[in-house]
């Protein structure tokens, strides 16, 4: 008898908080929409006074330098090595070159590139604006007529997404020079042969460009959650640690969901 | 921080990354050779035209002197149309004649021109009229094949 009530209000419990989530979720990002157009409509005033984006490029993107360009090196040494290993054995060791730099520009330098500047410097936006917040300063401006989405959120979003594109750049670089001091350096793969038959498969348009764009879609994607999650955060030390857990793995699958859709678009014609 | 240093880092940062990208374009890519300034198109009909590819390379006497820019299927004709996107430095005289061929023996495939003697030369929107297909390894096989059979084991 006490079985038979249980069921059905288990079952209507579970639906309960199945259509919380979907509404919670749809709310989260309709608010998310909402919040892009205000930020796009006050980021006049983040490149009036530039002073401030620049300030936000030295925080997210200078400081970001050194673990983008370690890391990218350590991954060129890698596909140089692996590749050299499998590109050997069909005695095409001179294509090393090619596949480092393909890989590199066209898919590892944008992607890893936005993983490390997601957990670098968007967990750092979205902790700073969280604590402004949970500390009441966002309220105080609004208390003095001053924007807070103008003043402190539009200069972080356009310094990531002015410092993205730098700093895939940089890895992919950095990469190639990591195969090469792999492959032509301790391995001696020839010189001549592996930046011809690079500068042979790498096309500026197809290759370099879209990796560019590919970038720069991460930048605004990664730069835009961590700004809202950082604004959207409940103000409590609780709340502000789960939204910068929430930016990394947003920012994640973003990254890699959006990797997904580019590269159908880019190389569906080309490949 | 005061501002004058924060800008030094940035114009460093930004620099840095700026020439990133040059050595991106011009020594990973191939930005100085790929984009020609000038170019003019003429299309070229194939019976069959392989494994080619757009943006495959079109050489003369082995210089890349273009690019596949098109290709498609004329129902008419039942032949495949080639666009050849051409540097427009170099001109080709009108019975130039245009080949499927492969680099290496697995490598890609690519279009080659080898110009005739005609006094006239090809101007943008011509028709190369003397092609040669691909050749496709299975056909060659099997004609080499059939001459095989064809000769018969009492005439060797």
């Amino acid at each position: 008898m006490a079985d038979d009530e249980q069921r059905p209000a288990a079952l209507t419990g579970a639906l309960r908080s199945l259509g919380h989530t979907v509404t919670s979720a749809m709310q989260r990002l309709g608010y998310a929409t909402r919040f892009l157009l205000m930020l796009l409509r006050w980021s006049g005033q983040s490149f009036r006074r530039l002073h401030l984006t620049i300030r936000e490029i030295y925080f997210s993107g200078f400081q970001s330098l050194l673990i983008i360009m370690v890391s990218g090196l350590f991954i060129g040494m890698v596909l140089g090595m692996q590749g050299y290993d499998t590109l050997q054995r069909y005695g095409s060791a001179e294509a090393l070159g090619v596949l480092v730099a393909l890989s590199l520009v066209r898919e590892l330098g944008p992607v890893v590139a936005a993983l490390l500047f997601a957990s670098r410097a968007g967990s750092s936006i979205t902790a700073e604006i969280g604590l402004m917040k949970t500390t009441e300063q966002l309220m105080a401006m609004d208390m003095m007529a001053v924007n807070p989405i103008a003043r402190v959120v539009a200069p972080r979003f356009w310094g990531g997404v002015l410092s993205m594109p730098l700093l895939a750049a940089l890895f992919s670089a950095t990469g190639v020079f990591g195969g090469y001091l792999i492959g032509v350096v301790f391995i001696g793969v020839d010189n001549g042969a592996f930046w011809s038959q690079m500068q042979a498969s790498v096309d500026f348009r197809y290759d370099v460009w879209s990796g560019i764009v590919k970038s720069f879609v991460f930048g605004i994607a990664v730069s835009l959650i961590a700004v809202f999650e950082g604004y959207d955060a409940v103000p409590t030390a609780e709340g502000v640690s789960s939204s910068i857990k929430s930016t990394v793995v947003k920012s994640a699958l973003a990254i890699l969901a959006l990797d997904f859709i580019l590269t159908s678009f880019m190389f569906r014609e080309a490949g | 921080m005061n501002r004058k240093t924060l800008d030094l880092w940035v114009g460093c940062f930004v620099a840095l990354g700026i020439a990133a990208i040059l050595f991106l374009a011009l020594k990973v890519g191939n930005l100085s050779a790929a984009n020609f300034a000038e170019t003019y198109q003429v299309t070229a009909k194939f019976a069959n035209i392989g494994g080619l590819k757009v943006r495959a390379p079109v050489k003369s006497a082995g210089v890349v002197v273009g690019r596949v820019s098109e290709i498609h299927f004329d129902s008419q004709t039942y032949e495949a149309v080639t666009v050849l996107t051409l540097d427009g430095r170099y001109h080709f005289p009108k019975d130039t004649f245009a080949l499927i061929l492969t680099a290496g023996l697995l490598g890609e495939q690519y279009v080659g021109l080898d110009p005739g003697g005609d006094e006239k030369m090809l101007v943008a929107g011509d028709t190369i009229a003397k092609t040669q297909s691909a050749v496709v390894l299975e056909k060659l096989i099997s004609q080499f094949m059939f001459n095989k059979a064809s000769e018969g084991p009492g005439n060797n």
